[in-house]
């Protein structure tokens, strides 16, 4: 997808930089779920070979999904995506462990899946710990192992943040839980298909993945749960996800998060690359034209797409809309774009205060972005910036004291 | 949610070509709010003559779409208005003209009523001008009753 340069004026075509969000589905994963919704409808548990050919093909995607992971494929579940992975691995350990235990310990920048089910926990008499981070968004290990005590049955740490791009040392986190006897799970749900990821040589116990962070469909993710962890069943019913996850097998979910799979492994490195190349590119941009910004996350260990940036004195909605006026998509840790009007608690845990973190701006950048898109974006944020600077008293009260 | 496809056309209208934005040199009277919870920051400037009417109001916002059309709508209906009927600008009046607003950010609109009355003040304390009905303001419309009516709805 290569566009001819923009001229001033010209009118442009959607611009999306919201791949944390979510993301295109490839054609390749439209066309094989095509298949499982047109031809290929059975239900996995029918007794027919017309549904032991779905059901083998099902299996097929378990296994390959676990190869990429360095897992069995019996210690594969299908899931309806994130969030029910975390809510399941985090609920149905603190349930399974309850005697031995209950303490859990995970971070100040979860994703509300975690953190939203840690408190739910809370409610029902577990003790949580929520470790800091530093500016850049890192936990630290000697942290971490100091939080750990005789009840803590569970640490949960995300792989990489969804906000500001951090990767986390989880290897090394991985092998502290495993030192005390703590299980560990991870919410990979941004990493997956990004980063590279061997379960057993990370430590890992647990590990959330969903589809459509890879260009694979929406309502479809994974827990990886490793053979011998004892955790209860997610959904009572049917012996599908053996016995742990009842409900008919969603097939043409699962062919899809599958080929998003293979083609994630397949092109990674590529995909990274070119990635890096374009967010870098937008990151000097971007700081060499627009005074007073600031640079969030983790400068090296970080997601190849991400890009976070703070514009001093200015209000992430406003910039949002503006942006949207421009054909932009992007996303903001700003109060008034939450529906609860809270700063994001990721921008707040890495030590910004609440008037920055409310003037962020998170792209996120995908291979099929173009440079020229970058540059287009780059020039539509000058603008505005200064443009919402101009009408903001604390860019006045900012002036006026530097004596401009 | 999407808050773009949530605001009315009149709010999109005055977020992006916002009146009455800048500053006013020697003003009769200007004042600042904000509310510590959303982090919006407003401010309102006035030019009132000898008869006490608004000849001109100008305004600057940090905040979001909603604040930022709260704000020019403000102005735009305090400008020709004597100061006494200024101060019957409410909330909901700058709420109706713009056809109304999300319900998370009615706050906004508090805000754009107490920059008018906190540039009032400024105004009445600098001129000696008693306006009737006009209190102290405040610096965070959470310290209004209204704001925690609107809590409570």
């Amino acid at each position: 997808m290569h566009r001819p340069p923009l001229k001033k004026g010209d009118k442009m075509d959607l611009i999306y930089m919201d791949n944390a969000a979510t993301t295109k589905v490839a054609p390749e994963v439209y066309e094989v779920m095509k298949e499982y919704f047109e031809e290929e409808y059975a239900n996995a548990s029918g007794a027919y070979s017309f549904a032991g050919k779905t059901s083998a093909r099902v299996e097929e995607a378990r296994r390959l999904v676990a190869d990429f992971l360095g897992a069995k494929s019996n210690e594969i579940f299908f899931t309806s995506g994130g969030s029910e992975s975390d809510n399941w691995a985090i609920k149905g350990i603190a349930d399974a462990l309850k005697s031995k235990g209950n303490h859990i310990i995970t971070t100040k920048i979860e994703h509300h899946a975690v953190l939203h089910t840690c408190e739910y926990l809370e409610s029902r008499g577990f003790e949580v710990t929520y470790l800091d981070v530093d500016e850049y968004g890192l936990v630290d290990p000697k942290a971490f192992e100091a939080a750990i005590r005789p009840e803590t049955i569970l640490a949960s740490i995300m792989f990489a943040n969804n906000e500001i791009g951090t990767i986390e040392p989880i290897k090394e986190l991985g092998k502290i839980a495993h030192e005390h006897g703590v299980i560990f799970h991870t919410d990979a749900v941004q990493a997956y298909g990004h980063v590279k990821i061997d379960v057993n040589e990370m430590n890992i116990d647990l590990l959330s993945a969903s589809g459509h962070k890879i260009n694979g469909p929406k309502g479809v993710g994974i827990l990886y749960i490793k053979k011998g962890i004892r955790i209860n069943n997610l959904i009572h019913g049917g012996s599908q996800e053996r016995g742990k996850r009842a409900g008919t097998t969603n097939t043409a979910g699962i062919m899809g998060f599958c080929v998003a799979t293979k083609l994630a492994k397949e092109r990674m490195d590529e995909r990274n690359a070119r990635e890096e190349e374009l967010r870098d590119y937008l990151v000097k941009s971007v700081l060499e034209r627009i005074p007073y910004t600031i640079y969030n996350g983790h400068p090296t260990s970080r997601l190849s797409n991400n890009a976070n940036f703070c514009f001093r004195f200015i209000e992430g909605e406003s910039l949002l809309i503006m942006l949207d006026q421009k054909n932009v998509c992007g996303s903001s840790g700003s109060a008034c774009t939450s529906g609860s009007l809270d700063t994001s608690h990721v921008l707040l845990a890495i030590g910004l205060k609440h008037e920055i973190a409310h003037g962020s701006l998170r792209l996120t950048v995908s291979a099929e972005n173009t440079k020229e898109e970058v540059d287009y974006v780059v020039d539509a944020l000058e603008t505005i910036v200064g443009r919402l600077r101009n009408m903001s008293p604390l860019y006045e009260d900012f002036l006026r004291k530097e004596g401009k | 949610m999407s808050q773009v496809t949530e605001y009315s056309e009149k709010v999109i209208d005055h977020f992006s070509n916002p009146r009455n934005v800048g500053e006013i040199e020697n003003p009769s009277g200007v004042g600042t709010v904000g509310n510590a919870k959303c982090g919006d920051i407003m401010r309102m400037y006035l030019d009132i003559d000898d008869n006490k009417v608004i000849k001109d109001a100008k305004f600057k916002t940090f905040g979001c779409g909603a604040a930022v059309a709260t704000s020019s709508m403000a102005t735009e209906l305090v400008i020709g208005k004597t100061v006494d009927e200024a101060l019957l600008v409410t909330n909901k009046a700058v709420m109706e003209a713009l056809d109304g607003l999300p319900p998370v950010k009615i706050h906004c609109s508090l805000l754009a009523e107490e920059a008018i009355h906190s540039a009032l003040w400024d105004y009445s304390q600098k001129s000696g001008t008693k306006i009737d009905g006009l209190k102290q303001p405040v610096t965070d419309i959470e310290e209004t009753e209204e704001f925690y009516k609107m809590q409570e709805e």
